[in-house]
C-alpha cells in the first residue's frame, strides 16, 4: 500500500507547490540566513539567532498550515476515499505532503546561504544538527496539526485551538515554568522540572540544540537542570528520544481519528 | 448484489439509519427516494465507506465490509455536491484517479464526447460552473465501467442536453447488466429510469419493489401519485416490504406527523 501512499504525495506535493506558500516560505528562511550571515558576525552567532527564529516560527508555520492543509483537502480526501485507497495509506500520503515540503523548504532555505559561503566551517556539525531538529519540529507540529484539524468539524475552531496549541508551547509554556519555579523556589526542583520539560517538544528541541552548541548559559533553568542531570551525551539522547514520541503519538491518535472519521 | 442489514447510524443524538434492510439487485436500476433527511446519501455512503455504520453489516458480492477498499474498485460513484481538489485541472483528477485505479477494463470515454468536455479539460477545478462539475463526476463514475453505479442526484444541476446523455448513458449500463443506484427527487426521473424503487423514511426502509408495479397496485398513473397514496395511507404495500409493522412513530402520529417528522430532519440535510 504504500505504493498508494507515494502517489497521493506525489499529487499533494505537486498541489502544493503550486500553490506558492512553501515556496515563500523557504525564501524566507533564505533571506533570513542570509542577513543574519552578513550583519550578525560569525556563523556560529547566526546559528545562534537562528535557532531562537526557528524553535518559534516553524512550530507556528507548521500547526496553521497543517491544519489549514487538511480542512482544504477534505473535497480531496473524499474523492479518493470512494477509489480503491485505503484510509492508512491516504493518511501516510496526506502527512507526508505536507510535512515533507515544509521541512524540505526549511532545510533548503537555512543550508543554501552557507552552502553558497562554502559550508559553515567550524559550526557545520551545530548547523546539520539545527536543520535536522527544525524538520524533526515541522513533522511533530504537522502531526498535532492533524490531531487538531481532524478532532474539529468546525475550521475556525480548529484554527483557533492551533493557535491556541502554540501559544501554549511557546509562550504561555515558559511562563508556566518561570511561575512555578518562584512559587516552588524553597523545594529542590529539579526532577519536577525535568518533567515538565518533557512535556513541551519546543523546549526540548531548543535543549538538544544549545547542548550541541555548548551555551548552556542561554538553555534556561529547564535545560541547565536537565544538562546537569543527564549530562551532555544522555541527555541528548532523552532529549531525541523524547521527541520521538512526541512526533509518534500525534501520528498514532491522528492515524487514529482519521480511520473513525465520518466523510 | 448488495444486501444490507440492521444498519445504524447515529451522527450525534440524531438517528439517521434505524436498523435498514435493504436489497441491491443486480443489473437493475434501483432508485432510492424519499424526503430530505430520510437517510439516502448517509446509506450510499455507508456502502462506499466514506461513513462507517454503528451497527449492521453491509455485504458487496458476498463480501462483508469490514474496511478493506478493494471493492471500490467495481463501484463508480457521482456525489451530490461535485467537490473536487480545486488547484487541479480536469485533466490532473482524472490522471489522479486513472493513477489509483489503473484501467483493466478500458476507459469508457461516452461521456466526455457526449458532455463536450474537450474545452474545459486543461481549466483548474475552481473556475468550472456547478453543471460542469457535475459532469467531471459523471465522467469518473462511468470512466472505469464499474459493475456497480451510485449516482446521488445525478442529473440536479445538469442542463437538459447533458441530463439525457447521462440518463441514456445510465440505461445503456443497464444494459449492459451492470447495476445503478441513483437517488432522485424528480419522480419523471425515477419513473423512466428505474426498475426497483427504495422508499426510505426516518431511516428506515418504507417500502421496496418494482417501479412499475406500485403504480399498478395503487391504481395511479403517475409514480408521484402513487407514492403520495402509500404516503397516506400509511401502509406499506403488500408484498413489497419486509417492514410489515409500522413504525412506532407512524402507528400512533396520525397522518399530519409524516410531513411533520420529514421536515424535521430535512432542515439537516448532511453532507
Amino acid at each position: 500500500m504504500t505504493h498508494t501512499t507515494a502517489k497521493i504525495i506525489k499529487y499533494e506535493l505537486n498541489d502544493i507547490v503550486r500553490s506558492k506558500w512553501v515556496v515563500l516560505y523557504g525564501l524566507f528562511f533564505v533571506v533570513m540566513t542570509e542577513g543574519l550571515l552578513r550583519f550578525g558576525g560569525s556563523d556560529a552567532r547566526a546559528l545562534l539567532s537562528l535557532v531562537n527564529v526557528v524553535l518559534i516560527l516553524i512550530p507556528l508555520v507548521g500547526i496553521l498550515f497543517g491544519t489549514m492543509y487538511l480542512y482544504n483537502a477534505r473535497e480531496f480526501v473524499m474523492l479518493l476515499l470512494t477509489q480503491p485507497v485505503d484510509r492508512r495509506s491516504l493518511f501516510a500520503g496526506l502527512y507526508g505532503g505536507v510535512a515533507l515540503p515544509l521541512a524540505l523548504g526549511y532545510v533548503a532555505g537555512v543550508a543554501l546561504p552557507f552552502a553558497l559561503r562554502g559550508g559553515a566551517g567550524a559550526s557545520t556539525g551545530a548547523l546539520t544538527m539545527l536543520l535536522l531538529t527544525g524538520a524533526w519540529l515541522t513533522c511533530i507540529f504537522v502531526a498535532l496539526a492533524f490531531v487538531v484539524a481532524l478532532r474539529s468539524e468546525d475550521r475556525v475552531r480548529g484554527l483557533g485551538a492551533a493557535v491556541l496549541l502554540w501559544l501554549l508551547f511557546t509562550v504561555v509554556y515558559d511562563g508556566g515554568v518561570l511561575f512555578f519555579l518562584s512559587a516552588f523556589a524553597d523545594y529542590p526542583l529539579e526532577k519536577p522540572v525535568l518533567a515538565l520539560m518533557l512535556l513541551n517538544p519546543v523546549d526540548l528541541t531548543r535543549v538538544a540544540l544549545l547542548m550541541n552548541f555548548d551555551i548552556s548559559a542561554l538553555m534556561g533553568y529547564t535545560g541547565a537542570a536537565f544538562e546537569q542531570f543527564f549530562g551532555t551525551a544522555m541527555g541528548l539522547v532523552v532529549a531525541l528520544g523524547s521527541l520521538t514520541v512526541w512526533l509518534l503519538v500525534p501520528l498514532w491518535l491522528g492515524r487514529r481519528l482519521f480511520e473513525r472519521k465520518n466523510f | 448484489m448488495i444486501q444490507i442489514t440492521a444498519l445504524e447510524k447515529r451522527f450525534g443524538p440524531r438517528r439517521v439509519l434505524c436498523g435498514l434492510d435493504a436489497r441491491i439487485e443486480e443489473g437493475r436500476v434501483t432508485a432510492l427516494v424519499g424526503p430530505n433527511g430520510a437517510g439516502k446519501t448517509t446509506l450510499i455512503k455507508c456502502i462506499l465507506g466514506l461513513t462507517r455504520p454503528d451497527a449492521g453489516d453491509i455485504v458487496v458480492d458476498g463480501r462483508r465490509l469490514n474496511g478493506d477498499p478493494a471493492y471500490r474498485r467495481h463501484i463508480g460513484y457521482m456525489p451530490q455536491y461535485a467537490a473536487y481538489p480545486e488547484n487541479l485541472t480536469v485533466r490532473e483528477v482524472l490522471a489522479l484517479v486513472r493513477d489509483l485505479r489503473g484501467n483493466p477494463g478500458g476507459l469508457d470515454e461516452d461521456l466526455p464526447a457526449g458532455f463536450g468536455l474537450g474545452p474545459e479539460m486543461d481549466k483548474p477545478l475552481r473556475a468550472l460552473s456547478g453543471g460542469t462539475r457535475q459532469k467531471v463526476s459523471a465522467v469518473i463514475a462511468f470512466l472505469f465501467r464499474p459493475r456497480y453505479l451510485i449516482l446521488d442526484e445525478p442529473t440536479a444541476g445538469l442542463d437538459p442536453v447533458a441530463s439525457s446523455v447521462l440518463k441514456d448513458k445510465i440505461l445503456k449500463a443497464r444494459d449492459e447488466d451492470r447495476t445503478v443506484i441513483l437517488t432522485s427527487h424528480i419522480m419523471s426521473e425515477v419513473e423512466e429510469l428505474s426498475d426497483q424503487l427504495i422508499f426510505l423514511l426516518d431511516g428506515q426502509v418504507w417500502f421496496e419493489g418494482e417501479t412499475a408495479q406500485i403504480k399498478q397496485q395503487t391504481g395511479e398513473a403517475r409514480l408521484e401519485r402513487a407514492l403520495a397514496r402509500i404516503l397516506h395511507e400509511q401502509r406499506p404495500l403488500n408484498g413489497f416490504s419486509r417492514h410489515e409493522q409500522a413504525t412506532p412513530h407512524l402507528r400512533g402520529g396520525g397522518v399530519s406527523a409524516l410531513p411533520g417528522g420529514a421536515a424535521q430532519i430535512g432542515s439537516g440535510e448532511w453532507r
